[in-house]
């Protein structure tokens, strides 16, 4: 039996409110357990491509199936149903700061609640367990009581890990989730989401600004220039000349 | 190279000086003002000086009861006030509530309550429900409502988006998003401004139960009334005191807070 993607895009297209295109007519399959990559120019419309997936931001035509389930479609409790599913790194970490790293991990849990439950911010015992067992996973159980804030910027990056992680998600976004660290946290956090990948099998779509990071990790690349779907296939077949294409508006932008 | 050109002319804050002491003087004439009279009357204010450096001790044992009622009234008029204070902060904040009318009327019946002298709804109040606490409580509470109000939808509004975003990401409502991303970044805010707000009302209230609100401040005004500045002496150095101890130790706390 053929297996189904777990991200499909059918001719997506957005168009902000300004009227600047963020993407044009974007088809996509991406299938359960792959490490995807998407590369591309700033401002070429890579992280409207992820806020896409979860809808943090509505697409203005075409359609987004997650797991075969329309995300376009879907209304209230089901949109936050679906999301549960799909877990988020950001740029910036995004962290509660003046919070404990547990309370912050525990918020991945939030969709599994009635309302009523969570205004009292009552989390099971076993949701408690299930975030400790995530910070296990990325090495920072000893910081579980310190507040988000104590923490290096790698710790913070990793802390949004576990978070992600404690959501259960089949899906992990990651939107350069590594662009304001240095070398060496860097591989600490690729590792942790590649390592995240393959014993878990969650599907990674992760945007990176360097094209040597996404060679090391990534199964397979996608290239986005202007908006537009330019390259999209495994890492080996994309050589010189194509990343040159992808990253082209820019010389023209320099010259 | 050139060289530096000089600042132009700023004639507009001449204009601006001129018109302002111009509006100073004119305004004085209009109210009365009297200058000399003032100076002298001065010989008065020293007679009634005198007075109240020799307080009357032994009228010490009557005011603890109007002054514990003093506080009260602040206590119960800061916590009535700031407990609906809370969750309309919230929902006249730009970036919790995204409907442009909802904030704008909300925000503008705060504005109103804003501007109503606490003098005028003391004096409302106690003559809807009569004189006593009660009266003074209500004007304290709407007075800590328009205040707190107004401090904390700010604080709102300069909060970090970023965990919005991802508890979103993460499949999180309304509801929740303001429990986890938005009032851990700004409870600490709002237990400032209440104890800041139980400042400014512990000092009010003794003002207020001159009105007949309640509290020392009728004590305060039968004592003016008789001429029995020595009584006066004395429990403005009692309030003096206490308005002192309470606005350290809170200032502390707040310190500690933010
Ligand atoms: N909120 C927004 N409102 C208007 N235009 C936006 C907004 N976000 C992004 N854009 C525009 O959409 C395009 C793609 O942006 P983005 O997805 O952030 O690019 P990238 O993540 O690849 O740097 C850019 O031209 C950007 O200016
Ligand atoms: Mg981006």
């Amino acid at each position: 039996m053929q297996a189904k993607p777990v991200i499909k895009f059918d001719n997506v297209s957005k168009t902000y409110p300004n009227g600047a295109k963020g993407l044009k007519d974007i088809n996509l399959e991406i299938m359960p357990g792959e490490f995807v990559v998407v590369v591309g120019l700033s401002g070429a419309g890579k992280s409207t491509l992820m806020r896409a997936v979860n809808r943090l931001h509505d697409i203005t035509a075409g359609d987004i199936q997650i797991d075969g389930q329309s995300i376009t479609q879907a209304k209230g409790k089901q949109l936050l149903e679906i999301r549960r599913n799909i877990g988020m790194i950001f740029q910036n970490f995004n962290l509660v700061k003046r919070a404990t790293v547990l309370k912050n991990v525990l918020t991945g849990r939030v969709g599994y609640y009635p309302t009523w439950k969570m205004v009292f911010g009552l989390f099971s015992k076993g949701d408690k367990q299930r975030a400790y067992n995530a910070l296990q996973q990325v090495e920072l159980a000893d910081k579980v009581y310190a507040r988000a804030d104590e923490l290096s910027g790698g710790q913070q990056q990793r802390v949004s890990i576990a978070r992600a992680l404690t959501q259960e998600p089949k899906i992990i976004l990651a939107d350069e989730p590594v662009a304001s660290l240095d070398p060496q946290t860097t591989k600490h956090v690729m590792d942790d989401l590649k390592r995240i990948n393959q014993e878990l099998g969650i599907t990674v779509l992760i945007n990176l600004h360097s094209v040597e990071l996404a060679q090391t990790y990534g199964t397979r690349i996608i290239g986005i220039r202007d908006g537009e779907k330019v390259f999209d296939g495994p890492v080996a077949s994309a050589d010189e000349a194509t990343i040159s294409a992808i990253y082209s508006g820019g010389e023209e932008a320099n010259g | 190279m050139a060289e530096l050109p000089k600042k132009p002319f700023a004639w507009q804050k001449w204009v601006l000086g001129v018109v302002m002491v111009v509006g100073l003087i004119i305004s004085a004439q209009a109210t009365g003002t009297n200058l000399p009279m003032f100076f002298q009357n001065f010989g008065q204010f020293t007679i009634i000086f005198q007075q109240m450096l020799s307080p009357d001790w032994s009228y010490t044992a009557y005011v603890v009861d109007p002054l514990i009622e003093t506080i009260k009234m602040a206590i119960l008029g800061t916590t009535i006030g700031s407990v609906l204070a809370f969750p309309y902060a919230l929902l006249v904040a730009r970036n919790i509530v995204t409907n442009r009318w909802v904030v704008g009327i909300f925000r503008f019946i705060l504005n109103v309550i804003r501007t109503i002298p606490d003098l005028l709804l003391a004096a409302i109040f106690v003559a809807i429900v009569g004189i006593g606490p009660v009266a003074g409580v209500i004007t304290l509470a709407i007075f800590t409502f328009g205040m707190v109000g107004k401090l904390f939808y700010e604080a709102v509004e300069t909060i970090d988006e970023g965990p919005i975003e991802a508890i979103k990401a993460a499949g999180a409502g309304k509801l929740e998003i303001i429990r986890f991303a938005v009032i851990p970044q700004v409870s600490n805010y709002f237990v400032s401004y209440v104890l800041y707000a139980f400042e400014i009302n512990v000092r009010a209230s003794t003002v207020l139960g001159y009105l007949g609100a309640g509290g020392i401040g009728v004590f305060l005004q039968r004592a003016l009334s008789q001429f029995r500045y020595d009584r006066v002496g004395l429990m403005v150095l009692v309030i003096f005191v206490v308005v002192l101890v309470i606005d350290y130790v809170s200032g502390k706390l707040r310190e500690a807070l933010i």
